[in-house]
């Protein structure tokens, strides 16, 4: 069974994102990293790139599989998260504390469309 | 087949050579003058090893490989047919490997006749009017007539054709292809019996359409019995029809791509023309196109003219070139070779025999293994894993399983379209007794499978090597021997 | 019935049994009857094997055979006899792509080999399992810059220098796929570095490609180019021969990102121009933007080392339209021929075939120029290949010279628009004695201007 955590917003495509103080941090949920299995790389864009709600910002590659991740919210790359270079499994082991970016410039009426824990949750039942 | 774990590296010792080159008699000149500026630092470090050695070898290595001349080889969409011996010995004339690219036509008649002629016999057997044969491999033949077919638009100032429909069982090189060619790729589904629904094409055939990609039998094995009906459809629309030939061979003789509809194609030399995978190359994807697309072929071209001369040509309508020179030529002997071998009288039975032999496999296995459609299949079929699920076996389990039986593997996981799909193909080169023992063995993994799954899961026992750790492969990448 | 056809009346008669058909036509009775085709196909009658012999043997006749002075990207190298021997075997020439680990080794270990070869020749980190050709290859790696380019460049510069035959290949890749190109001008036969930095300046560069040697044989020097490009953000790609790697600079010493090229030159016969083998290696941190195949080591479930192809996320059959390149083969046999050839000639063999081409190229030259015909064009170092000026009419030099069994030379203009009428580019290897150079130089003398 996936896990969903309380407080996230999930996109149609398995992100979470959250806002806190005006930066978005990004990520894939459990049922993402699940479908995917072994991740083996995680493509990130560079820092100071602009990306936009639902537009492509990288990928995530198994051995048979490659996902690309599109994101959740508009804002400006302010962090990459580099433990992922060099243990991409982190995505495996907690898709919720192994964030993928964080984003600055961000505005919370971006949430809107996004669907809440429950309302995600419910799509597996 | 016996393991053998030597790269050639490792049996370098220095000092030890392997070639024999004449004398320098050419006093006073040196390579040493060369300016120290422009000369490699980094040492080289190719292997030194005696002839014998390298001989040894490699032939080593092939024994740890399966062909079609070791066993049976049913791995769909992939036409593995015996390649004849004779396409190889004339392949290898030496008057053949002496001519360079760049001869002028008229010390190179020889070699554009037999470009000409294999150009124009295609064109017979597909029901098309002109061929290219630059093209090197099929997916370079979809790419190839992608431009074509955007071309044709550009050039009658249709600019705002930039889409092209492709099935959603297509070959992953269809919208792979179209992506290079600068086409934006539409899906359309197929219906539960495998073919392209006509009623969810309608609506996508718009004025953005440049054209529809489709295989025909299409990856299920199935024809598409509606290709008049759509092909009027996509015409109408101001498209044009691609056909993707990598499933031809069970066409030869019955029906011809031409006759079906389709303004451009490619042939895959390598499936339908018998001529060597070669582990993966070189092969020759020829691409074809209706009368009336002719000078949109790209360049080099080759013409005949009326007195029975080759020239070498470029028109002015052509949408580029794809190929340094003339594509792979060694292959075009081959498989020009096979059709003067088969002539017109035995090519007419090459489809009907694949077809009879897919049926006759298939038929043979469907109470073992999941037929998620029924009815008569052309050269290939998909089963959805095995009929008995409660085993935990998969389709990959059954696969591996099958190599211990001295067969190399169906064609698994693809199309997409099934979850355990294993997709069939035996050509018409296997006999009936080779399709005998086939479906024997297959009908005992499935009984494995039912009575220990266990050892179904951990095949294959029998090969130079177990399963392999993909992840391991992937994560820490070792792809060159320095590596190590 | 017929020898590549096992089935007797029998066989068909109680297979249709089983299938439930009653007669081989009966399998098509899906396929709408107004598109059977019911005819023969215009095509010859059966021939047999002698008959198959004489007909290509008559056609291999109406070939002239000449002794090669002619390169432009296609060199006629010296086979050892052991590679098509090898080659040859069913096991390596029957084998489909090596999907299947267990009983692929051979394949994958040869392809393994042939990557770390490359790797080697070029000083690069990573190599994959081989190209089409060396003209594809660049514009693989066109598009392979513009794909790596962050912040949406889309430019690529290309030097006048490089092989038009690979050019107008590259134009074609990137007409349709919507990259801009723009070419660098050459000054006394070598790419401009003063044009590549104004077009650099103008910015929304992805990457350049420059050939070594060049279109005309020149070894360029290269300094400088690579930091330049680096500080616009853009990736260098070079075109170059393999086999001249053995004797000068590597990209990686140049300082390139990206190399590819075609490894004819590493002994694969001429053949009309193909089958060769293109190539392609670049930097650790391109690897994923890489198109084709790669094969990667690894272990088995018993813990020996094994090769399976690797980071195929990359590719077709799973990224679909969003992979790297539509590639889904490479030139396998000929990788393998290629990784035959440098095995057999090692380093030392290597070097001597270049040390062999550079002396006979270099006694050509001063030869031709000693008979008072020729002018020299550039005065720039060259390996194996060099263009001069004829003071006569070129094409009927050609014309006399093939009439001798010559094959003197590319006709430069035949190739490159902007070249003159009577450039004439020669390439030596050392298949080429001093003998046949000295009666090539003789009937030089003897040609009418």
């Amino acid at each position: 069974m996936a896990k969903v955590i309380e407080g996230l917003f999930y996109s149609e495509s398995h992100e979470w994102v959250k806002i806190e103080d005006g930066i978005a941090t990004v990520g894939i949920s459990d049922f993402a990293q699940k479908e995917l299995g072994d991740v083996v790389y995680v493509d990130m864009p560079e820092i100071g790139a602009t990306v936009t709600k639902g537009s492509e910002f990288g990928a995530v590659e198994s051995v048979k599989a490659a996902s690309d991740l599109y994101s959740p919210v508009s804002g400006t790359v302010l962090q990459v998260n580099q433990d992922l270079t060099d243990s991409p499994e982190l995505l495996n082991q907690d898709p919720y504390t192994n964030w993928i970016i964080r984003l600055e410039n961000v505005d919370n009426a971006d949430l809107a469309g996004l669907m809440d824990a429950a309302t995600y949750q419910n799509k597996f039942n | 087949m016996k393991y053998y774990d030597k790269l050639i590296f490792e049996l370098s010792v220095p000092g030890r050579v392997g070639y024999s080159l004449p004398k320098n008699r050419f006093d006073k000149y040196s390579i040493d003058n060369l300016d120290k500026n422009l000369k490699r630092e980094s040492e080289l470090e190719l292997p030194s090893v005696g002839e014998l050695d390298a001989v040894r070898h490699y032939t080593n290595l092939s024994q740890m490989n399966f062909g079609v001349d070791t066993g049976f080889y049913p791995l769909g969409s992939c036409t593995m047919k015996y390649n004849p011996k004779i396409n190889e010995e004339i392949c290898s004339m030496p008057q053949f490997a002496a001519l360079h690219p760049l001869q002028p036509a008229e010390c190179a008649q020889g070699a554009l006749e037999i470009y000409y002629n294999l150009a124009k016999s295609l064109a017979a057997i597909s029901g098309l009017s002109e061929f290219t044969l630059n093209p090197f491999a099929g997916a370079h033949g979809e790419l190839t007539g992608l431009m074509i077919m955007r071309q044709y638009h550009i050039l009658r100032g249709d600019t705002k054709r930039t889409k092209v429909i492709v099935p959603d069982s297509a070959h992953g090189t269809n919208p792979a292809s179209a992506a290079v060619a600068g086409l934006e790729i539409v899906e359309v589904k197929s219906t539960p019996g495998g073919t392209v629904s006509i009623e969810d094409l309608k609506p996508l055939l718009d004025d953005s359409i440049a054209g529809i990609m489709m295989t025909n039998p299409n990856t299920l094995g199935i024809f598409e019995s509606e290709i008049p009906q759509i092909a009027q459809l996509v015409h109408a629309a101001g498209g044009l029809l691609y056909y993707d030939g990598a499933n031809l061979n069970p066409m030869l003789g019955k029906c011809r791509p031409g006759d079906m509809g389709f303004d451009i194609m490619h042939i895959n030399l390598h499936k339908s023309f018998s001529t060597p995978h070669g582990g993966g190359g070189p092969g020759c994807g020829p691409v074809g196109v209706r009368a009336g697309l002719e000078e949109l072929l790209p360049a080099p071209h080759v013409r005949k003219d009326n007195n029975g001369k080759f020239h070498i040509e470029s028109t002015d309508d052509s949408f580029g070139s794809i190929s340094q020179y003339f594509g792979n030529f060694g292959v075009m002997l081959r498989a020009y070779t096979y059709i003067l071998s088969l002539g017109k009288e035995n090519i007419k039975y090459v489809g009907p025999l694949s077809v009879l032999n897919a049926n006759y496999v298939k038929e043979s296995l469907k109470d073992c293994y999941e037929l998620p459609i029924e009815g008569v299949c052309k050269h290939e079929f998909v089963f959805d894993g095995l009929k008995d699920k409660s085993t935990g076996v998969t389709t990959l389990d059954v696969a591996k399983r099958l190599l211990d039986y001295g067969y190399h593997a169906p064609t698994i996981y693809f199309p997409l379209l099934f979850h355990q799909a294993i997709m069939i193909e035996p050509t018409e080169t296997e006999s009936k007794e080779t399709l005998d023992a086939f479906i024997n063995v297959m009908r005992l993994v499935a009984k494995e499978a039912s009575e220990n799954p266990e050892m179904v899961k951990s095949a294959p026992h029998n090969t130079p090597i177990t399963r392999v750790d993909d992840l391991k492969a992937a994560k820490q990448p070792i792809l060159k021997y320095r590596d190590f | 019935m017929y020898k590549y056809f096992p089935h007797t009346a029998a066989n068909i008669q109680e297979m249709l049994a089983v299938v439930g058909s009653d007669t081989l036509d009966q399998l098509y009775c899906d396929v709408p009857e107004h598109i059977i085709y019911n005819k023969e196909y215009n095509l010859n009658e059966q021939m047999s094997e002698q008959e198959i012999r004489n007909y290509f043997n008559a056609l291999a006749e109406k070939n002239q055979k000449l002794c090669c002075f002619a390169g432009a990207g296609a060199y006629d190298h010296y086979t050892p006899s052991v590679i098509s021997y090898l080659t040859n075997r069913s096991e390596f020439q029957t084998a489909y792509t090596p999907y299947q680990p267990e009983i692929s080794q051979g394949t994958l270990r040869y392809i393994f080999e042939f990557q770390s070869m490359i790797c080697n020749l070029t000083g690069m980190d990573v190599a994959n399992a081989s190209m089409y050709d060396g003209a594809t290859a660049t514009a693989e790696a066109v598009m392979m810059m513009v794909a790596s380019a962050k912040g949406g460049a889309k430019k690529v510069l290309v030097s006048a220098t490089l092989n038009p035959l690979a050019r107008r290949v590259v134009d074609t890749y990137a007409k349709f796929h919507g990259i801009e190109l723009q070419t660098i001008k050459e000054q006394d036969g070598a790419t401009s570095l003063q044009d590549m930095e104004c077009l650099l300046a103008q910015g929304g560069v992805a990457g350049v490609i420059l050939q070594q040697p060049n279109i005309y044989g020149i070894i360029e020097d290269y300094s400088g180019f690579a930091d330049r490009i680096h500080n616009a953000k853009a990736l260098l790609a070079m075109n170059v021969n393999p086999s001249a790697l053995a004797v000068i600079k590597t990209p990686a010493e140049l300082g390139a990102d990206i190399v590819c090229g075609d490894g004819q030159s590493l002994g694969i016969p001429l053949t009309f121009g193909g089958p060769y083998v293109g190539f392609m290696a670049c930097r650790k941190d391109l690897v994923r933007k890489m198109p084709g195949r790669i094969v990667g080591a690894t272990t088995d479930t018993e813990g020996r080392r094994a090769f399976v192809l690797t980071l195929q996320a990359r590719e077709q059959h799973i990224r679909r339209n969003k992979a790297t390149s539509n590639i889904c083969s490479n030139q396998s046999l000929m990788a393998l021929w290629v990784t035959i050839y440098l095995s057999i000639m090692g380093k030392e063999g290597l070097k001597e075939v270049n040390d062999l081409s550079y002396c006979g190229a270099h006694y050509l030259f001063d030869s031709l120029m000693a008979t008072g015909k020729f002018s020299k064009l550039f005065d720039k170092p060259f390996l194996n290949e060099f263009a001069v000026d004829y003071k006569g009419d070129a094409a009927k030099l050609q014309k006399f010279m093939i009439d001798n069994g010559i094959l003197a030379g590319v006709r430069l203009k035949d190739i490159k628009a902007d070249a003159g009428d009577s450039t004439l580019l020669f390439a030596v290897t050392e298949q080429r004695t001093k003998e046949e150079i000295d009666n090539f130089v003789g009937l030089i003398n003897k040609a009418a201007l």
